[in-house]
């Protein structure tokens, strides 16, 4: 590994890196500048970078008008329950998958994976309508229901490759040293598990948060989480773009965050453990 | 290690979800084939006749759905093309011993956690405008006319909009490939004096061939089915230019109330998808036998 680097190499694959690095994150960091300016000097051009009025002004517009609060609720409950939901169904059935393999799992992974290829408008029309003839239509409890559905085959495959890693000859020390199943699955699994469990929560949160298709053509006003709340924005109204960007700095910074985390479970959760 | 009672526990233990997404496959895409030879709309009441072809007909001979299928493929593999050339460079970059490398990455991944809806908009408004953005004013600044980015060159900014979004995922899946390449592979290639081309040629592209056709093979799953970027920036237009083949079966389904001939769009846009989804099952496949 010892391989010599430049200061002066080094030095500038910094700088190339950085103002990459910076270029392509520029929309997100002039969107929360964007947030504290008052709407004259979000439109004013030249552009003010740094040297403006700061205000809080937008944030506290954004909640008192539009239910802001409401929407970011939605969007908790819709990504977590089913995420919940998801995991509930998954863990068992990647558990035996991993530690019982019969001669059929394979085929059964790689069936629920295929059912996550069928594109969402494919089933549009009769979701709609099943949705419509039922009263689930612009519900939270509805949109769980489909989420938890369409993210059920990657919360399972993502399962399958951590539990795939533990290793089987812990289990059978563990029942050399007289353990029962029950002290197996409390003692020995359910701790090596928590990790594998706790990643894919995680990346299954931020995929339901940014979810855009059924969330957008399933909600209306009372159980629109954020994607659908900021869609709105696209109307006449997206011209105010101070007011604009502090409903999306909302939107995004949980995410944001809590994505920072996950880079590594992310790629593994995405390729299906294709890459790691 | 395996008997019979753990066995039939196990059996126990997928079934919840095998029968959920055998519903979830076979339930909704039924009805879609259903009212795809029916003629139904929903502002027209009276009973539904069965229609034959003549929704698929009707689908596939509708210009729109050339310029359709034309956006979606202009789309996709612009979007391709972008994300992975792009992704391969900075990664190449980012793999390079620098200072404050943990800070650069997060700065590069941090637009794939943006929903759709927000970057889309910011886009749109803060960045395209051809009044406010920050485009115009760098036109201006350079003494160039302002360019209209959504009306005059719509499906171009989209592909911008959602490479934009995409070009983090694959930088981060070839990062971690090429920090898994084996450091004393090519310590000896350079020992015997091969130049720095012919090591990115002969060693890091074939290491990373992998990890480009899954990147490519996913990116087209998702980037088929683009939907919110289009619907909060131009809605498909002006006329059809940026409707791609998911707005259009949108349109007709949600918009023009036509059950019958969105579901037999919904119907080609599965059979589209799955030809992509075989080659990418696969190459998964594949890899699960290692």
């Amino acid at each position: 590994m010892a391989r010599r680097v430049t200061p002066a190499r080094k030095a500038t694959v910094t700088a190339a890196a950085w103002a990459l690095g910076l270029l392509i994150f520029f929309p997100i960091l002039w969107t929360i500048l964007t947030s504290f300016k008052s709407e004259g000097d979000a439109v004013a051009i030249p552009p003010k970078f740094l040297f403006f009025h700061w205000t809080l002004e937008n944030y506290a517009v954004v909640n008192q008008r539009s239910d802001y609060l409401l929407h970011f609720w939605n969007s908790v409950v819709i990504s977590f329950g089913s995420t919940f939901a998801g995991l509930l169904i998954a863990i068992p059935a990647a558990w035996a998958m991993a530690f019982v393999p019969g001669r059929k799992t394979k085929d059964v992974l790689m069936w629920m994976l295929s059912t996550k290829m069928m594109p969402s408008v494919g089933v549009l029309v009769p979701i709609y309508l099943l949705f419509r003839n039922t009263g689930l239509l612009d519900t939270r409890i509805g949109l769980v229901i489909i989420l938890t559905l369409i993210d059920l085959p990657i919360i399972v495959w993502m399962l399958y490759t951590y539990f795939k890693e533990i290793p089987g000859e812990i289990l059978e020390a563990a029942r050399m040293d007289g353990a029962g199943l029950r002290d197996e699955i409390i003692h020995v699994l359910t701790p090596m598990a928590v990790p594998g469990i706790a990643s894919t929560l995680l990346l299954n949160v931020i995929l339901a948060w940014n979810e855009a298709f059924w969330t957008l053509n399933l909600t209306a006003a009372k159980a629109a989480p954020l994607t659908a709340f900021i869609a709105s924005y696209s109307s006449p109204e997206g011209l105010f773009y101070a007011k604009l960007s502090a409903a999306s700095t909302m939107a995004i910074a949980p995410i944001l965050i809590l994505g920072w985390f996950s880079q590594k479970q992310l790629v593994r959760g995405l390729t299906f453990g294709a890459v790691k | 290690m395996a008997t019979q009672h753990s066995r039939s526990a196990a059996r126990l233990m997928i079934s919840p979800a095998v029968l959920l997404l055998l519903g979830w496959m076979i339930v909704p895409l039924a009805m879609t084939v259903w009212f795809s030879f029916l003629n139904y709309n929903l502002l027209q009441p009276g009973p539904r006749t069965f229609a034959g072809f003549s929704n698929y007909y009707y689908f596939l001979t509708d210009p729109a759905f050339f310029t359709a299928i034309w956006n979606t493929l202009v789309l996709v593999l612009g979007v391709l093309a972008i994300t992975t050339v792009g992704g391969v460079l900075l990664a190449l970059l980012l793999d390079q011993p620098m200072w404050g490398q943990g800070i650069v990455r997060i700065l590069v991944i941090a637009p794939f956690f943006v929903m759709p809806t927000v970057s889309a908009l910011v886009w749109k408004n803060m960045f395209m405008n051809p009044v406010n953005g920050i485009f115009a004013w760098i036109a201006e600044a350079l003494g160039l006319q302002p360019f209209d980015f959504l009306s005059q060159a719509p499906l171009f900014s989209i592909i911008l909009i959602v490479a934009w979004q995409w070009l983090p995922f694959a930088t981060l899946i070839l990062l971690t490939a090429l920090q898994s390449l084996d450091s004393e592979q090519m310590e000896a290639a350079e020992m015997d004096g091969a130049s720095a081309l012919a090591r990115f040629v002969y060693i890091t592209i074939p290491h990373l061939t992998r990890s480009i056709t899954v990147v490519i093979l996913i990116q087209t799953i998702f980037l088929l089915g683009v939907f919110a970027e289009i619907l909060v920036t131009t809605n498909g237009g002006p006329g059809t230019a940026s409707t791609n083949l998911t707005y259009l079966v949108y349109g007709q389904s949600l918009l023009q109330y036509d059950v019958g001939g969105g579901s037999a769009g919904g119907i080609v846009a599965v059979i589209l998808a799955n030809i992509v989804a075989i080659f990418l099952m696969r190459m998964i496949g594949k890899n699960l036998e290692n």
